[in-house]
């Protein structure tokens, strides 16, 4: 797999991604900075996590009009997978590659906690897990809290979109489970084609056991066999 | 503008006597902007005037010590080429006046000071004290205070992965705020604020200058009185997105080898950076003020010079290197200017437009004055008799769920612990575990000082937050290292105050000459008063350690079925534990002696055990005693305990809530245990067993058991409902 992460001045789990993938998919990417015009042959394009422009005016508003996100559109049209993690799933909402929004958290306070989530769906993405198991990634975020209009809700359920949920030790979608108000515990989503996905865990943080877990390491394990 | 007289002088802050110096040093009475100068280089903050002089008599040199006090941060070996490079500095005027950027911008400060010796921050921590829970203002100055530290820390990308957090109605008036940065930079590629030749160029870079936090270094040298709100526009506003631009583009820049010296722009702006630099060179500096970027039109050159807007530094180039800088610093959208030049006249010369406005000798602004203030000398403590009948469960139950020992997850869940993916153990043990990236070494980092001890006893009290800091290192498994220090006072004007500095220094030099901890950097604050009244002495210390395999971290929570080691001895003292103070409403008497001896020989073995692999988990006893530290294992662990003491001279209360020092427990498995108390008879380590791990009760002996679920709500409980505001202080 030739994987690509795009680095905005502001982003700061670029540096932890590109481990990760290096790591636990045996794929050192290549760093492309905010500015370039036009992406290198890849397979997969990772937005990475962080403040991009400073979350100013939105989180993830104006890096969605960075020059790179043109070449990324692009790239994501022809079929090329696109990873959003944490502010790359806001910038991809704020493009329009994924559909609804991210807006401040329930208890209006950043959020840094491990937390479990129920994996559904046929992601590639995901291929790592069963539908229905629970895994546990960090979040860290202050805007995470996923919105959408009910129309485009009940799209996504109905087409098996919603992939990732805030769940409790049950599997329940609880109130308590869930770090930042999102509706119907979402923590990530894809997009029709399935080669979108965005989330709000940090997959990149627990990729050994000393650093509280492993679920990050074959999170990036399958995705580099399922998208090679 | 009028030649400014002796009483301009005194409305900046200094006194008749210092006018008088300042005349003598150039021959002539200063103009408006020198004397401004003068007074921003020479007032407390800047100068140390009244501390230096007990400052000097500190440990400071090791083996592993490359640089101590002197630069922007200290410098330790750490092997494989690696050096840290850590700070702690208050930020307590500003963050009381307005808590978010106050503790915010504070942050911002010290990670400048990291990044500007050419280290890549790795760590944050942060030492806060507010006033009594239930004083009108504390809820709001917390909230503040951790959202501006989250903000910019969690902003810029780096761990903010522990520190410690007190309430004592003694910090009603002047809240604490104390950040400490901790960074990693390879032994040959360290920076250091020294301007080199004359004829280097001076490069400004980073934000704008504005008219911001002018004076504020002043400010940091006046107490409080009524009112303390009308000086907000002092304190400064952070953008930790700039800051982040920054500190990636100086990185890269450094690495290209055309930098010479690089100063943060701190306390007193482009002042102190450049004054500072040209004096470590022994050369003069010119400045020409015009060319400094402004966002406010029509600023004065004082302005220019006072101004403390953020995220700015001053670095000198090799001459031709221009280009190249301005290239890195246009990449990442950020200014870059040459204001002016290295130059050999050992002058401070400033001009505007061309017109000279100051010529100033650096020596003197540098060099600052030292003064012998008077100190009053302490009365010795005495233990004070506290009641030990009647502890109950509930004795332990009141204490863990009360403000000082309640969990601290409200806070830390607002810090990103985890971003740089080498953050071993996060927040809420003893020590802060962070790898070194693409190592199996690993730093432990802790925040330590007890405040209630220092204020029964502030020589005893530095002694004891050194010795804690010890204890949290040897817990981690870490080989203690090093020492920064935030030394939080009232005036040095005050005789009284003066006497708690000079004792908490000289328990700070005999502490760290003990367990072979240089202090290598560090910080003071004075004036931390309101109305004449001081806050209690607060020598907050932060201290570094090293582990050589990050595999043989020692963690809190114990495995079921481990049995219970107690390292040290029980003499059961409850004088200004924290059990007096929360069961009985006593403050004051003596605080704990410490062994210094004892700590040492008693953090060795835990070390060596835990390097050894034969301690499953490890947690010190500090406040509340054996009980809670017990109590903090099993609700980390989500396992139960028993326990049985083995002392029957004892009371329970003393036997499970004293604060004897030098302590910690140890869970080890069962098939170790004979091997370790082998091993402690051997070294003359005092080592007992006390009872086992396991099950879903606390149960001890003669004061009853309680569920882990029970303990556990106790402890979540207290801070996110005060902070909803549904309890008081008192729980």
């Amino acid at each position: 797999m030739k994987a690509v992460v795009v680095v905005f001045p502001g982003s700061n789990c670029d540096r932890d991604v590109a481990v990760a993938l290096a790591r636990c998919a045996g794929c050192a990417p290549t760093l492309v900075w905010h500015g370039a015009t036009s992406l290198p042959v890849c397979d997969l394009v990772v937005l990475p996590g962080g403040f991009s422009y400073g979350d100013y005016l939105r989180a993830g508003a104006i890096a969605a009009h960075s020059p790179i996100m043109r070449s990324v559109r692009q790239a994501a049209a022809r079929g090329v997978a696109v990873l959003g993690i944490c502010n790359g799933f806001q910038i991809l909402t704020e493009t329009g590659l994924l559909p609804g929004a991210l807006v401040r958290n329930a208890g209006l306070r950043f959020v840094c906690r491990p937390v479990d989530l129920r994996v559904e769906g046929d992601s590639p993405f995901l291929a790592g897990f069963t539908p229905g198991e629970r895994i546990r990634f960090p979040v860290a975020h202050m805007e995470g809290n996923y919105q959408a209009d009910p129309e485009t809700l009940a799209g996504l359920e109905a087409e098996g979109r919603i992939v990732l949920r805030y769940v409790d030790a049950n599997g329940g979608v609880t109130e308590a489970a869930n770090p930042n108000g999102s509706v119907a515990g979402i923590a990530g989503i894809t997009s029709a084609s399935r080669r979108i996905f965005g989330l709000m865990p940090h997959p990149e943080r627990v990729i050994g056991d000393e650093l509280g877990g492993s679920d990050g390491r074959r999170f990036f394990a399958a995705v580099a066999d399922a998208l090679a | 503008m009028s030649t400014p007289t002796v009483n301009d002088a005194v409305r900046l802050g200094l006194s008749a006597d210092e006018y008088r110096q300042i005349v003598a040093h150039l021959g002539r009475p200063p103009n408006p902007t020198e004397l401004g100068v003068f007074s921003a280089m020479w007032n407390e903050h800047c100068s140390y005037k009244s501390s230096r002089r007990w400052l000097r008599t500190l440990p400071t040199s090791g083996d592993q010590v490359i640089h101590g006090p002197g630069e922007n941060a200290g410098v330790v070996d750490v092997g494989d080429g690696w050096a840290v490079v850590f700070k702690m500095e208050s930020h307590n005027h500003p963050s009381f006046i307005e808590p978010y950027q106050g503790a915010a911008t504070g942050v911002g400060g010290i990670l400048r000071d990291v990044f500007t010796m050419g280290a890549r921050p790795v760590a944050i921590l942060n030492s806060l004290r507010f006033g009594d829970p239930d004083h009108a203002k504390t809820r709001h100055l917390v909230g503040g205070v951790v959202g501006g530290i989250g903000g910019y820390g969690n902003c810029m990308g780096i761990p903010t992965v522990g520190g410690e957090c007190a309430f004592d109605p003694g910090y009603n008036g002047n809240i604490l705020v104390n950040a400490m940065a901790v960074g990693l930079v390879r032994r040959d590629q360290i920076f250091l604020a020294n301007a080199g030749q004359p004829g280097n160029p001076v490069l400004y870079v980073g934000a704008r200058t504005g008219r911001d936090g002018i004076h504020g270094a002043s400010m940091a040298s006046a107490g409080f009185s009524d009112g303390a709100e009308a000086r907000r526009p002092t304190v400064q506003i952070g953008d930790p997105f700039m800051e982040k631009l920054l500190l990636e583009a100086c990185l890269e820049l450094m690495a290209t080898g055309v930098v010479i010296g690089i100063q943060d722009m701190g306390a007193a702006g482009l002042t102190s950076s450049s004054v500072e630099m040209a004096a470590r060179a022994e050369v003069g500096i010119r400045l020409d003020l015009e060319r400094v970027p402004v966002r406010d039109a029509g600023m004065t050159p004082l302005e220019l010079m006072l101004s403390e807007s953020q995220e700015r530094m001053l670095m000198t180039l090799r001459p031709g290197a221009e280009a190249d800088a301005a290239a890195v610093f246009q990449k990442w959208g950020l200014d870059a200017v040459v204001i002016g030049a290295v130059t050999d006249t050992g002058r401070l010369e400033l001009a505007m437009h061309g017109a000279a406005v100051a010529d100033l000798p650096i020596g003197p602004l540098a060099e600052g004055l030292v003064y012998e203030r008077p100190t009053t000398p302490l009365p010795s403590s005495k233990p004070a008799p506290v009641p030990d009948r009647k502890a109950t469960i509930d004795t332990l139950l009141a204490l863990i769920g009360s403000p000082n020992l309640a969990s601290r997850r409200w806070i830390w869940e607002q810090y990103d612990h985890g971003v740089m993916g080498d953050t071993i153990t996060p927040p809420g043990s003893d020590a802060a575990v962070v790898r070194i990236h693409g190592t199996d070494r690993a730093l432990a980092l802790t925040a330590d000082c007890t405040p209630r001890y220092c204020e029964a006893d502030p020589r005893l009290g530095a002694i004891q937050a050194i010795a804690e800091s010890y204890r949290n290192l040897s817990a981690a498994g870490s080989r203690p290292l090093a020492v920064t220090d935030c030394l939080n006072f009232g005036s040095p004007e005050d005789p009284v105050v003066m006497g708690t500095f000079k004792a908490a220094v000289e328990g700070l030099s005999e502490a760290c000459c003990a367990l072979g901890l240089p202090i290598v950097s560090g910080n003071v604050s004075f004036y931390n008063e309101t109305d004449n009244c001081p806050i209690p002495p607060t020598p907050q210390v932060g201290t570094v350690g090293l582990i050589e395999d990050v595999g043989r971290t020692g963690r809190m929570a114990p495995s079921p079925g481990t049995s219970i080691l107690l390292v040290g001895n029980a003499e059961g003292h409850l004088s200004c534990s924290l059990y007096a103070r929360e069961i009985h409403g006593l403050t004051g008497g003596a605080p704990p002696p410490v062994d210094l001896d004892a700590e040492r020989r008693h953090g060795e073995w835990v070390r060596e055990q835990i390097s050894g692999g034969r301690a499953d988990a490890c947690h010190d006893i500090s406040d509340g005693g054996l009980a809670v530290a017990l109590a903090e294992m099993c609700i980390a662990a989500g396992t139960g305990a028993s326990v049985r003491p083995p002392d029957e001279k004892l009371s329970p209360a003393c036997f499970y809530f004293g604060e004897d020092q030098a302590r910690y427990l140890l869970a080890a498995q069962s098939e170790q245990v004979d091997g370790l108390l082998r091993a402690a008879a051997e070294d003359a380590i005092p080592v007992r067993t006390l009872g086992r791990f396991g099950g879903r009760k606390l149960q001890l002996a003669s004061l009853g058991s309680v569920a882990v679920d029970t303990l556990r709500r106790r402890h979540a409980g207290w801070f996110p409902s005060y902070m909803n505001g549904n309890t008081g202080g008192t729980g």
